[in-house]
């Protein structure tokens, strides 16, 4: 683009310069921005773009298990080496497979679904639902975005660069466990590079985190108390408190690796007297909270949808905040039961298991005040509802599959196959990403002054919903009869599985290119956009301003009425 | 019963009547229980299901329900009320019930897999029982442990995951120069063009060269450990998996109680071939297993696996029968 305009010089001064200032405002709106709704938008293109990376790995996956022998993946192997034989390539493609699995969890965990919750929904809807003319620290909120994709470039860099003797990138699962990912495991620059990614990527997150806790405690408009706060702000503010005391383990977890790799620390080595079962303790410290919080602002965006179009109130409002409280603290006393089988005593695992459990109170409080919401309601099944109830019916399948897991004894034979790879796909592929979908839809119009389609809307709806059911429900079937995770070829009685695996993941793609089409023609169309398209249902303050809302909003703040709050 | 009935039918079926547990194409649930403590994670497996699965479709129901009653058509006013208290102690309340049901048998489970037991107690206590006649209590006993099998004590074996392969320790079979016996298990198949051809007793990806061979109802008890990085231990139908974590030494028992050959994969991953290292265990009679030893520490070991090549059901010992008749 510059270069276009240096050759225009000259010949046409005042077209060049207007080009010129229109970059630089170009620049100073979208590069610079420190506008909450502005940031917001940048966070979830960027979730969009992240999300085509990380869907493509696990084409790449589905492509490879669809059926029996390394084949696919040989394709995608030893680029530019002369004369590689057929049998380089397999053992190429052996590596390549295991770094396409940990780059799909890593970029999907925190350059998707963090980003598009947290960063996009989070920044955009915290402030204007709690009267706010912007976050606390708009600066520290730009920081945070450019960080979060700093973090994306390198992780991406990382894939290319040398992992150990066999190929390219890091190919030891998400969990990163040591001595794999130690020196010896994978003594190449690409561990070191995902180390400064995530150490990036964490970074970000907990400047977020506090702009979010000042944010939320600070900024709400007079007569809005935190008991009449809307349930996503209150799910913002929950999932916000566990970025901010889990990263920093994972943080301290990731040093310490990273000195074992480069500075000869014997953290987690064991031949210096290190332990590698500790790096898991405090991985999973940081782990088990992650995945609430990638799943808690699911939560909060179905409160508001289940409510908006019911056209009631939430149904026991305080219960709903404080069950997500408790899961927050919970979350964090439960983290060796993705570790049971490390060699634990009996009676850890009996507490681990029954804190485990305890969970699955508060997670049945929220599904049956949701449904208790709809109870007498008057329901409008528009997409966001579709996208909300779908998220109840598939997250009560996730959670019960988690209770089964929750129990140590049979997680010895269920840990590690393809009944763990369903369930946590259950409460995040068809949790967190239908919470994503329920939310994009939701404030479609809100955002970006534009309706979407709704048929190509509920196309996409019914493709996802239908596809990721026969993705993943066969992989419990895998999972008991002992196919474990992370294998890219497989015993014959796994087959047939495999291949409806694969036939759902093919359906998801359909529904993911109705979604872009969906994307391209309402912006082809743009139709005009209500200010609340909703009705009555939808009471919070955002449906009080303009679609899209003005630059900057509420210049006078807000009167928050008793009634009307949550 | 009905799993006897279709083992007797299989091995009467069959011409060389060898019993593998494999995974069955298009299968729904575990593979087959070989040792108590699979039963017992199976009837738990069953148990948990049932109540998952009403849970679930409760859920369903009551969604369908609103989604069908209180659509707007069918209910144009929407109702304001947000609170029930009663409503709202019962949905917290009766699940605590629910996941007491699920956790206490569970327990026992736990315990029984994870603490090795003490064998001397196990023989005392079935001795005392026959003495008192007291024969409820004795098939309780016998339910869960083999008063004979225990009499003969352990049997102790030390597994060791490296990248990519197991080996194997006997660390009480001594050869004639003072060394436990130990060997290598390598996966059959590679995924690589010039792996040897998948046969109905080499299932792919689950056949090794040198199986593991322990005698069946005997108390096995095994260690893992690692020598480069993290592995796991696993057979499906023992209902057992245990890391091998290097710089440690973890420890689990079991007893197989029929004859046969059972696999089970890597299950934590370990670099580039971690699909490629499996585990084969050869169940064989006490005799078989003696031959077998003698072979290995000879180091006939070709002549060692063709011994536990073809197993046949007269290897089976009813020695939780023959201990009640005996008394």
């Amino acid at each position: 683009m510059s270069v276009q305009a240096a050759t225009h010089d000259g010949q046409d001064n005042t077209a060049s310069n207007m080009f010129a200032s229109r970059l630089t405002a170009f620049a100073k709106r979208w590069l610079f921005s420190t506008n909450h709704k502005d940031i917001g938008t940048l966070y979830l293109v960027f979730a969009l773009v992240a999300s085509i990376v990380g869907y493509s790995l696990s084409g790449l996956i589905r492509w490879e298990l669809a059926e029996q022998g390394i084949g696919p993946l040989t394709n995608f192997v030893l680029w530019g080496v002369e004369g590689a034989t057929h049998a380089e390539k397999i053992e190429a493609a052996k590596h390549f497979y295991n770094v396409v699995i940990t780059y799909h969890g890593l970029i999907m965990i925190f350059f998707v679904v963090m980003p598009a919750l947290i960063g996009g929904f989070g920044n955009w809807f915290v402030p204007l639902m709690i009267g706010a003319p912007d976050m606390a620290f708009p600066r520290m909120n730009n920081i945070s975005f450019w960080l979060t994709v700093a973090a994306f470039a390198i992780a991406c860099i990382s894939m290319t660069v040398p992992g150990n003797s066999v190929g390219d990138g890091f190919g030891g699962g998400w969990v990163l466990y040591p001595p794999l990912s130690g020196e010896k495991g994978h003594p190449g620059p690409a561990m070191d590079l995902l180390i400064l990614s995530l150490h990036t990527a964490g970074i970000a997150s907990i400047l977020g985190a506090i702009n979010f806790i000042v944010t939320i405690l600070n900024m709400r408009t007079p007569g809005m108390s935190l008991h009449k706060m809307p349930l996503f702000v209150w799910s913002l503010l929950v999932t916000a408190s566990l970025l901010l005391l889990a990263l920093p383990v994972l943080a301290g977890a990731l040093t310490m690796l990273l000195t074992d790799r480069n500075f000869g620390s014997n953290f987690f080595v064991p031949e210096g007297g290190g332990d590698p079962v500790m790096f898991q303790h405090l991985f999973w410290f940081f782990g088990h909270p992650e995945v609430y919080i990638m799943i808690l602002p699911a939560f909060g965006i179905v409160s508001q949808i289940v409510s908006t179009f019911s056209r009631k109130p939430i149904f026991g409002y305080l219960g709903m905040a404080y069950a997500m409280v408790s899961i927050g603290f919970i979350g964090f006393i439960v983290w060796a039961h993705h570790m049971y089988t490390v060699g634990m005593h009996a009676d850890l695992k009996v507490y681990f298991m029954a804190a485990t459990m305890v969970i699955a109170v508060p997670t049945g409080i929220k599904i049956f005040s949701w449904i208790a919401t709809m109870w007498g309601g008057s329901i409008e099944y528009k997409v966001p509802m579709l996208w909300a109830i779908g998220f109840i019916f598939l997250f009560t399948i996730g959670g019960v599959t988690g209770v089964v897991l929750a129990n140590a004894g049979i997680d010895h034979l269920l840990h590690d196959t393809y009944y763990v790879v369903a369930h946590f796909h259950y409460v995040l592929s068809l949790g967190a990403v239908f919470g994503v979908f329920a939310g994009w839809y939701y404030w479609y119009e809100k955002m970006f002054g534009v309706r979407y389609n709704e048929l190509l809307a509920k196309v996409h709806f019914w493709l996802t919903f239908i596809g990721s059911n026969v993705l993943f429900f066969p992989q419990h079937f895998l999972g008991l009869q002992g196919m474990p995770r992370r294998y890219i070829d497989y015993a014959d009685g796994f087959a047939t599985w495999h291949l409806w695996s694969s036939i759902g993941y093919a359906i998801t793609l359909v529904g993911t290119l109705v979604f872009f089409a969906g994307l391209v023609e309402s912006v082809v169309r743009r139709r005009q956009a209500q200010a609340n398209p909703w009705g009555e249902g939808a009471t919070t303050l955002e449906w009080t301003l303009s679609s899209p809302p003005p630059f900057h909003q509420f210049s006078t703040l807000p009167e928050v009425k008793a009634e009307t709050a949550h | 019963m009905l799993r006897v009935l279709f083992l007797t039918l299989l091995v009467t079926v069959l011409p060389d009547r060898l019993y593998a547990s494999v995974p069955v194409d298009g299968g729904l649930g575990f593979q087959p229980a070989a040792t108590r403590l699979m039963e017992r994670h199976d009837w738990f497996h069953t148990y948990s299901l049932i109540w998952i699965t009403l849970i679930t479709l409760f859920v369903l129901g009551l969604l369908a329900y609103v989604i069908y009653k209180f659509s707007r058509p069918a209910n144009p006013e929407p109702d304001r009320f947000s609170h029930n208290v009663t409503l709202e102690i019962l949905w917290t309340i009766i699940p605590v019930f629910i996941l007491v049901a699920i956790a206490v048998p569970s327990f026992g489970i736990l315990y029984y897999q994870d603490r090795t037991p003490v064998l001397s107690d196990i023989v005392a206590k079935a001795e005392t029982l026959r003495e008192d006649s007291d024969e409820g209590a004795l098939r309780r006993l016998m339910k869960n442990h083999n008063p004979v099998a225990a009499a003969k004590g352990w049997i102790n074996v030390k597994v060791q995951g490296n990248q990519w392969n197991w080996t194997y320790i006997y660390p009480d079979e001594l050869d004639d120069a003072g060394y436990p016996l130990e060997f290598v298990s390598n996966g059959i198949h590679r995924g690589t063009a010039n792996d040897d051809p998948v046969t109905k007793d080499r299932p792919r990806y689950l056949a090794a060269d040198y199986p593991m061979v322990i005698p069946v109802n005997r108390y096995i008890r095994y260690y893992t450990a690692a020598s480069d990085v993290i592995h796991s231990w696993t057979v499906p139908a023992f209902g057992i998996k245990m890391d091998a974590v290097p710089g440690k030494s973890n420890q689990g028992w079991f007893l197989v109680n029929q004859t046969g050959v059972f696999y089970g994969q890597c299950s934590e991953l370990c670099g580039k071939d971690h699909a490629f290292m499996p585990i084969e265990v050869r169940v064989v009679s006490q005799g078989r297993y003696d031959t077998w030893l003698q072979r290995m520490k000879d180091g006939d070991y070709d002549g060692a696996r063709s011994l536990v090549a073809d197993l046949d059901s007269t290897d089976n010992e009813p020695a939780y029968a023959r201990f009640i008749d005996e008394g």
